[in-house]
């Protein structure tokens, strides 16, 4: 079980090097998801063609592209859900991702959201991030589970935060999509994962929902890692630091908003039409 | 425990019952354990107040039933899966208090013998291995809770292992139920085969067929009920049983926030079959008899209409439907004995097409929750 | 062949001698059986005439002594065959006692081995194995070097060894050892296992070592031969269950699999199936007599259609308003099944009724001598293979099978298009609903009709279906069969009863390896959570 507050127990015991704890990400080196030479194909079709990418710790990384271009089947090798034909994934410096089942990933450090929202909709907006809080969650522990102060503390942070405290005893299922979207992001943030991988995060939102999701994004930068996968590319540019195009399976192009945008060939495959 | 802020109560109430609850709780037992068992034993039978002993033995019988309903209940309603095996657990606890039964009748059966008579019957000279150590009442209790349990723990291993779920979970619950029915009709079995165990004449030493005894029982009983109703009352409103309901509402995005699911669904399993077992153990020297026939398939979905009847996803709508179904069902079979079927085929459609929420649904469409 | 018999039978027509027929006539029991036996292996076809007319109690005395046969309005002579003109008076039937009918009896057999028929031949052959005795060892060694049809030789040499095995030369019953052990029958082990058996006196019935081994040896030979038969038999008989499951499980493939309604009424639907046939049957004898034992044609349609509205009436009434949720629909659809199970017994009453197997339908085909295919059964292989082929036609050859298929693979899509996506279920669900009423035709042959038929194969017919594979009518097929063959292995050694059990841990191990069942659909449908 993995939480931040013992993460990284080694640290830096001395200048010889460090004491690898498995099952805690190793983040020294500063790069926290290194993809190299994936390739994922299905009956001949290569969804993914030797993608290669490094995503360093902290930062706040948008990936576009047009449909087709790999962006799901990318955040289905680093779940775990697919498993690539050939190439490596690492998470930090020692977990291989190529070995792991999915939940041994969700509990490494990795959340994701899909592209629909689920929340559980009879549940309230408090049970729901109840639910997600990263704690022991084995059964025995989970029958005499009581919140603690700590607990609620950061459970009213989540809230406020996602901007649904007038809603929180409110069943999930009554939320507006906008809402239900803000309540998964925050069920995630309630893990604690050191890596949110987001998936059409604002889908569905009215402008002003999407402006505060664009803040809160921004906010969650530097404490986490997030990689969000967007088609809105006023929400990118409103948030992106860097930028990574996908086109046919692999990094077309990477960089700053201004610098992408400018790209030949981006222009040509995806903004130009 | 309070909460820490004003914006924010305790989600689980350290109290699982609130004060009005725990004084219609306590009414209840009151009338369960002292009023009944009084006017039964104390009333003379020919006064208006009296209880017959056969409304006891209904009521004593239907609130073994109830403890079932219970059960299912807790996987079917809390959790989203529906079992139509759970009478092979019932009838597992029924059959493993039985042994103990069967061995406190001694030499008193008709051959005389130190073995049940359907062994002499048999032409059997000992007992078989697993019916050692049966004559110890101690021993008859821990069959009573393992022998379901493990059944349960390890069916349920398989099962959930594999992801069978939904209605594939339930046929496959249907087979083994089946199955088990088969298995403990044939003579060879070891349990009396067709006849099953009947003619009991002891327990702990007291005469089955005294009035004293079976208030006793009657009272055990209600104990039993009661204290099953606090434990699902703790297991539903604690976190478990909120991850419980996620698992029935989305199970895979239980399993994303970093839950094994297969250890929830096993858990929650395993403690109906225990809950439907020792219901069984408090069944049999109450009606007096267990066979197979309490394995069949039919006998097992019948439990589920108890449940929606009454309202499921609720702990006081089982109670409710087991006494409604029951009770109509012990005043039908003597008044109209061929209607019964029609009225029950009628009672699972209606309750499906009309009434998913059960009679507590209906309630509460009547009176909108304060 | 038939070119040397009817020379035989020209050669030898004028071989019955009139003194032979008088002594036939007369009172003397054992000069009867004396001419009979010289007839039997006079190698005469008119000899055989003869007997068979005293068999058939149409040979008679005239007044004038003369000995006839009675044929029809004619009276032959029986010395020459040719008709009397004008027929004498005062015939008598000549009359027989037992031990005289007994002799008569094998003698025709003997005399019937050199018939043009075959099948008269191996018939006889079968017979003589029982009852011939030393005299008639030349006929038969005889028969057998004429003989050209291995069967029949394979019958002639057993009937020598049955005589041979008690000879008194060791030789003989040496030779006779050998010749057994080609037979096919329990009944020839039994014998053989006599002589290795003791006498009263406590001596071995055969004294000889040698003739010994070879009976031994030859025993061995009926028991791997007899094993062949039971290992046949079984495999029989598992298809037979396997094709009752198939007819019972393709009606869920098209409900279940297709439409994802889980029909717990499915065995009510079998049920009335059997009772249509009941009543088709009823209807026959009753209107048309003489043509009642073709009843089942008319009782095929009759069931089809009855399950079928019944099915079409829940699925508008009750199913429809259920769709997208399974447990629920369970839990309706055994209530109808209650309802079913309950109408029908107030209106037949609570008993079995007499579903009779037409008369071309009972008896068997006798494939070895422990091995008989009831025709029932063998008729029920060949309609679940037809109903198999129509059902696969219908769904992909037809446009409501185009319409079923759309509409269960994606069903807004199918409404977009214009298919009616509500009718197409409620014809699907009376197609499935139908099939299952065959399946009770089929079912009203081979046991028996109660109110209760449908329950003993509800649970086996969704384990079919789940261990097929939702959805696919290939699954089914092979699976039906499948656990149809396995079962009954499984019983022969381990009693019905584990037998069904052993069945159910293998599906429940087997959906541990693969959960979607034999044929795995692919797509996004099974990916889903």
């Amino acid at each position: 079980m993995t939480t931040t507050g013992k993460a990284m127990p080694d640290g830096d015991m001395s200048g010889l090097g460090h004491v690898l704890d498995p099952g805690v990400v190793d983040v020294s080196h500063g790069v926290i998801l290194y993809l190299e030479d994936i390739t994922v194909s299905f009956d001949g079709f290569k969804a993914l063609d030797r993608l290669s990418l490094t995503i360093e710790t902290g930062e706040l990384r948008c990936i576009i592209g047009p449909n087709g271009a790999g962006k799901t089947t990318m955040m289905d090798v680093i779940t775990g859900k697919t498993r690539p034909d050939q190439g490596q994934a690492w998470f930090g410096q020692t977990l291989d991702l190529t070995e792991l089942t999915e939940n041994e990933i969700t509990h490494a450090g990795i959340g994701r959201k899909f592209q629909k929202p689920t929340v559980f909709e009879n549940h309230s907006v408090f049970e729901n991030l109840e639910l997600a809080l990263a704690t022991d969650k084995r059964v025995w522990r989970t029958l005499f589970a009581r919140l603690n102060t700590e607990q609620h503390d950061r459970i009213q942070e989540i809230i406020d935060l996602i901007n649904l405290a007038d809603q929180i005893h409110i069943p999930a299922g009554r939320l507006s999509h906008g809402q239900k979207q803000w309540l998964e992001i925050g069920m995630l943030l309630a893990q604690q994962p050191k890596l949110l991988l987001l998936d059409e995060p604002v889908a569905g939102m009215t402008d002003a929902e999407t402006e505060r999701t664009a803040e809160l994004f921004v906010q969650l930068a530097g404490r986490h890692t997030l990689v969000v996968v967007e088609h809105d590319m006023d929400f990118v540019s409103a948030i992106a630091r860097t930028v990574t195009v996908l086109h046919e399976g692999h990094v077309l192009a990477e960089g700053t908003m201004d610098k992408v945008q400018n790209d030949a060939r981006v222009i040509e495959v995806y903004l130009g039409r | 425990m309070t909460a820490p802020t004003d914006t924010l109560p305790h989600p689980a109430p350290a109290m699982l019952y609130r004060a009005r609850g725990w004084s219609v709780l306590a009414a209840l037992c009151a009338v369960f354990m002292v009023v009944i068992p009084l006017l039964n034993l104390a009333v003379p039978a020919d006064s208006i107040l009296s209880v017959s002993d056969y409304t006891v033995a209904l009521v004593g019988k239907i609130m073994c039933y109830a403890m079932v309903a219970l059960a299912l209940d807790l996987i079917w309603g809390y959790t989203g899966i529906l079992s139509l095996g759970h009478g092979v657990f019932f009838a597992l606890g029924g059959y493993a208090f039985g042994m103990y039964l069967m061995r406190m009748i001694g030499d008193a059966g008709q051959y005389h013998s130190h073995l049940p008579d359907f062994m002499v019957f048999l032409d059997w000279k000992e007992l078989p291995w697993y019916w050692l150590g049966t004559d110890s009442f101690v021993y008859a209790l821990l069959l009573v809770v393992l022998v379901p349990g493990l059944l349960a723990l390890v069916f349920g291993y398989f099962a959930f292992r594999s992801r069978i779920k939904g209605v594939y979970f339930s046929i496959i619950t249907q087979a083994l139920t089946f199955a088990f029915m088969l298995l403990f009709f044939r003579n060879e079995t070891g349990f009396g085969g067709n006849n099953g165990f009947t003619d009991f004449k002891r327990i702990l030493g007291f005469p089955v067929a005294a009035p004293e005894t079976r208030i006793g029982l009657f009272v055990i009983t209600a104990m039993a009920l009661v204290a099953m109703l606090l434990l699902c009352r703790y297991v539903v409103t604690s976190k478990l049983g909120r991850v419980l309901t996620a698992i029935r509402d989305a199970e895979s995005r239980v399993m994303f926030l970093g839950y094994s699911t297969l250890h929830f669904k096993l858990f929650v399993w395993t403690l109906s079959a225990v809950m439907c077992g020792i219901a069984g153990a408090l069944y049999v020297p109450q009606v007096g008899i267990i066979n197979p026939s309490e394995m069949s398939p039919a006998n097992s979905i019948e439990i589920a209409v108890w449940v929606a009847v009454g309202g499921r996803g609720t702990l006081i709508g089982p109670l409710l439907g087991a006494g409604l179904v029951n009770g109509l069902k012990s005043w039908f079979t003597v008044a109209f004995p061929e209607y019964w079927l029609y009225f029950l085929g009628a009672l699972f459609i209606a309750v499906t097409l009309l009434l998913p929420q059960g009679v507590i649904g209906l309630l509460r469409r009547w009176k909108p929750r304060p | 062949m038939l070119a040397t018999i009817l020379v035989f039978a020209m050669a030898t027509t004028q071989a019955v001698e009139p003194a032979a027929l008088t002594a036939l006539a007369g009172d003397d029991s054992d000069a009867k059986i004396q001419v009979i036996h010289q007839l039997a292996i006079s190698d005469d076809v008119s000899a055989l005439q003869v007997l068979e007319a005293l068999a058939a109690g149409t040979l008679a005395v005239a007044g004038d002594g003369r000995v006839v046969i009675q044929q029809d309005s004619n009276i032959l002579d029986a010395a020459t065959l040719l008709p009397l003109t004008p027929a004498p008076d005062g015939i008598n039937a000549i009359a027989l006692n037992n031990r005289v009918r007994r002799a008569l009896d094998s003698a025709l057999s003997a005399l019937r081995l050199i018939s043009p028929d075959r099948r008269v031949r191996l018939a006889a052959a079968e017979d003589l194995q029982n009852r011939a005795h030393e005299g008639f060892l030349p006929l038969l060694i005889k028969a057998n070097d004429k003989e050209t049809d291995p069967d029949i030789k394979i019958a002639l040499r057993l009937a020598q060894g049955n005589i041979l095995l008690t000879s008194n030369d060791p030789s003989a019953r040496l030779s006779a050892a050998q010749m057994l052990g080609e037979s096919p029958r329990a009944e020839t082990k039994t014998l053989l296992l006599t002589r290795l058996g003791k006498d009263d006196t406590g001596s071995p019935v055969e004294p000889d070592a040698e003739v010994r081994a070879a009976i031994q040896k030859s025993i061995a030979h009926i028991d791997s031969r007899l094993a062949m038969g039971e290992l046949v038999g079984r495999i029989f008989s598992g298809v037979s269950l396997g094709s009752i499951l198939i007819l019972i499980a393709l009606g869920l493939a098209i409900t279940y699999g297709l439409m994802g309604v889980i029909n717990m009424a499915h065995g009510e639907l079998l049920m009335i199936g059997a009772y249509a046939t009941f009543g088709v049957q009823i209807l026959f004898q009753s209107v048309l007599p003489g043509m009642a034992d073709w009843y089942l044609v008319a009782a095929v349609p009759a069931a089809f259609i009855a399950a079928a509205v019944v099915g079409m009436a829940l699925e508008r009434g009750i199913i429809r308003h259920l769709y997208g949720r399974p447990l629920e629909t369970l839990l309706a659809t055994w209530g109808i099944s209650l309802i079913l199970i309950q109408t029908v017994r107030s209106l037949f009453g609570a008993q079995n009724v007499e579903v009779a197997n037409p008369s071309w339908m009972s008896g068997g085909l006798t494939v070895m001598s422990n091995l008989v295919l009831p025709y029932n059964r063998l008729v029920i292989i060949g309609f679940a293979v037809a109903v198999v082929v129509m059902v696969w036609a219908l769904l992909t050859r037809t446009r409501l099978g185009l319409y079923i298929r759309a509409t269960t693979q994606n069903r807004a899509m199918a409404s977009c298009m214009g298919v009616p996506t509500g009718h197409i279920d409620m014809w699907a669900f009376g197609l499935g609903s139908g099939i299952a009423g065959l399946g009770g035709c089929a079912l009203s042959q081979i046991g028996n009709v109660g109110p209760e038929l449908g329950q003993g194969y509800i649970i086996d017919s969704f384990l079919v279906v789940v261990l097929g594979g939702v959805g696919q009518l290939a699954g089914t097929i092979v699976a039906g069969l499948g656990l149809g063959v396995v079962n009954k292995f499984l019983e022969s050694f381990a009693g019905a009863v584990l037998a069904k059990i052993a069945v159910l841990v293998f599906i429940i191990v087997f959906i541990q390896k693969r959960p979607q069942g034999l044929f795995a659909m692919k797509g996004r449908a099974t990916e889903s959570p």
